[in-house]
């Protein structure tokens, strides 16, 4: 007990000799409390880094496919990031069909340019996969209803997109994604 | 809590008085679901569905438990231990029907559970505790049952996995990076089935924890009544044992009835057949919808075609299906009429019963194809249900003239005042 009082007593002490009122034992208060609090949130870091793709799903994280192939009309239906990828080749009237529309009308506005590659305007590249709820569209198989645009048609909420890939009509807020890609020769597309 | 009459827990044989003094369970369990909590003698069959949602949740939790000892959460097998479970496993096909079907149970049980709480505005002072909790109850099932839903790894679970995430897609900025971050992926695949399987495992529990504070808030005014009349002598009540846990037994084998017909003649009536198709990320069932008991919600969800001023629509419908819940949250301060019971308000109740309709003709609408006339009847039917809890409750409750409420429980439930006046003051006032 008579420890304990003589403590408290050099404690007086130590207030009334602070210049600027500070006691140590506030100092090692905030110290310790701030090291804590630290040291939780940077344990947060780990905690919620788990959740992100891990090394192996990133790995897949890019494909590569030929075009060459792929007819004038046609178009197949690859993988990127096991997510639907649609190639297609358009013909000199979807080409046309597409270019005739005024971009600036339209909810996304986009050329058909802006969306493929120099050189390879007739190559479109977009994910299949609808920007509404993300259901896979159809028209890119044989036999497939194109929608009344002439690209594709998600059949979930009725989006209707046009022979660029661009949102006409439905629910759809934004076009058929353009993944990052390039040609690395003339016919061998890197996507990602 | 208790009322200064209710019965004290008396411990009859000595293994009990010992127990009950090194560690009071016995009297916990006494004064909480025993002779020790009064309860107002005149609770009708809708005070039945509280319990009844505690059982669904033991169901779940039994049967889960051992769904889990089958199943294995890996997108190469899932689908097929999950056939595994309904071909070979001993009585693995009634483990799994009871669980699905116990989760539709689960959610009749508590949607009716929901709608008493409207009607007799169990939600105010001094419950408002007590309904926030349940709002937060609500929300964890519904975490709990989509993420189960996912598990069998048939389409259905996978497109919804998908288009549920891209729920949150449509947040401005942060969506994109979020969605890939709850996936673990760019599209619903192992990862997201492992970490759905682990909270799916988890939340159960967490929501038995948020039970017990719900059911502690509940003890502490004790429960309300169809009057609305708080209780005021002991004649307004009964011990809960044996009454009550003989009336909610009775509602308890009636259930049982009902939800054993289901799982052993109707076991698929409630699922999608699509959902026996294995996922398959390169196409999408013709027609996608969720289970029947997220339907209101999801037909809030799809309402919004057009942009609303600046925001898209797709955030506008994500909005609103989440607004559309956590609108209950401060429902307790948008009803100020001082009476609880519909019963003695004459105006309240009509819209009451509208509020209803609207929900059931959301609840069509939900699993109805996304198409005209369907949507514009989504829209009108979401724009009255906003209107009902923003508008009309706080007008009702301000113009609204009650009709005269009973003096009390025993007033009304024996007709005579003179009753309830003396009640056990009786002996005093002669
Ligand atoms: C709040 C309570 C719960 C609800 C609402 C719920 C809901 C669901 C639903 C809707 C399914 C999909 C059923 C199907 O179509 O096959 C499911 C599956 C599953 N649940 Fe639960 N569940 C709950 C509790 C639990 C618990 C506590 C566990 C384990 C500890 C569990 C383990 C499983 C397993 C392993 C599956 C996959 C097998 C299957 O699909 O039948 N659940 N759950
Ligand atoms: S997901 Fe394509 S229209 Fe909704």
């Amino acid at each position: 007990m008579a420890e304990t009082t003589s403590t408290a007593g050099t404690d007086t002490t130590v207030v009334t000799d602070g210049e600027d009122g500070v006691r140590r034992r506030d100092f090692i208060n905030i110290a310790a409390v701030s090291a804590a609090g630290v040291g939780g949130v940077a344990t947060l870091i780990p905690l919620v880094s788990q959740m992100s793709p891990s090394a192996d799903v990133l790995a897949e994280s890019s494909t590569e496919l030929d075009v060459g192939a792929i007819e004038p009309g046609q178009a197949v239906k690859a993988v990127f990031r096991k997510q639907p990828l649609f190639v297609r080749r358009l013909t000199a009237k979807e080409v046309e069909e597409a270019n005739a529309t005024d971009a600036s009308s339209l909810r996304d506005p986009q050329t058909l340019a802006e969306r493929t590659k120099e050189g390879h305007g007739d190559v479109l590249i977009t994910m299949g996969v609808c920007t509404h709820l993300g259901c896979v569209p159809l028209g890119a198989a044989e036999g497939e209803i194109k929608g009344e645009f002439g690209g594709y048609f998600c059949p979930c909420h009725g989006s209707h997109y046009d022979t660029a890939g661009r949102i006409r009509k439905g629910p759809a807020p934004t076009n058929l994604e353009v993944p990052e890609y390039e040609f690395t020769s003339d016919t061998v597309v890197q996507v990602g | 809590m208790s009322f200064p009459w209710a019965q004290q827990y008396t411990p009859t044989n000595g293994l009990m008085r010992y127990f009950d003094e090194k560690l009071p369970l016995p009297r916990l369990v006494y004064n909480a679901v025993g002779a020790g909590y009064p309860v107002p003698r005149n609770l009708n069959y809708l005070w039945n569905f509280g319990v009844l949602a505690g059982f669904c949740l033991v169901i779940q939790i039994v049967t889960g438990i051992i769904l889990a000892m089958h199943y294995a959460a890996n997108a190469e097998v899932a689908f097929a231990t999950t056939e595994h479970i309904m071909r070979n496993v001993n009585y693995g096909w009634l483990m799994r029907y009871a669980h699905a079907n116990g989760a539709s149970f689960f959610f009749a049980v508590i949607y009716l559970h929901i709608f008493r709480g409207f009607y007799y505005s169990s939600y105010k002072a001094p419950r408002e505790m007590i309904w926030l909790l349940g709002v937060v109850i609500f929300l964890l099932l519904m975490a709990t049952g989509f993420l189960g839903y996912v598990l069998p790894w048939g389409q259905m679970s996978f497109w919804g996995a998908k288009v549920i995430t891209g729920l949150f897609g449509a947040i401005p900025i942060v969506g994109e990076p979020l969605q890939v971050w709850l996936l673990g992926g760019f599209a619903p695949d192992n990862a997201a089935l492992n970490r759905f399987f682990s909270l799916h495992f988890l939340l159960p529990f967490v929501t038995a924890g948020v039970i017990i504070l719900h059911i502690w808030a509940l003890h502490i005014p004790g429960s309300s009544n169809p009057t609305g009349v708080e209780i005021k002598t002991e004649s307004d009540t009964v011990p809960f044992h044996p009454y009550y846990t003989a009336k909610d037994g009775f509602g308890l084998g009636v259930f049982l009835l009902i939800y054993f017909a289901m799982v052993f003649f109707l076991p698929n009536y409630l699922g999608h057949p699509d959902n026996y198709i294995e996922a398959n990320p390169l196409s999408t069932p013709a027609h996608i919808v969720p289970e029947w008991y997220f339907w209101p919600f999801y037909a809030i969800l799809r309402a919004f075609t057009a942009d609303f001023f600046f925001i898209p629509a797709k955030l506008m419908g994500v909005l609103a299906m989440f607004s559309a819940i956590l609108i209950w949250f401060i429902l307790p301060w948008l009803d100020k009429s001082p009476v609880r019971s519909g019963n003695y308000r004459p105006l309240f109740r009509i819209f009451f019963w509208i509020l209803m309709f609207d929900m059931a003709v959301l609840f069509y609408l939900g699993g109805a194809p996304a198409e005209e006339p369907f949507v514009m009847f989504s829209q009108l039917a979401t724009a009255y249900y906003f209107l009902h809890f923003l508008v009309i409750i706080p007008i009702v409750s301000m113009v609204e003239k009650p009709k005269p409420l009973p003096y009390s429980i025993t007033e009304a439930v024996l007709g005579s005042d003179k009753e309830a006046v003396l009640g056990e003051n009786a002996s005093v006032a002669k």
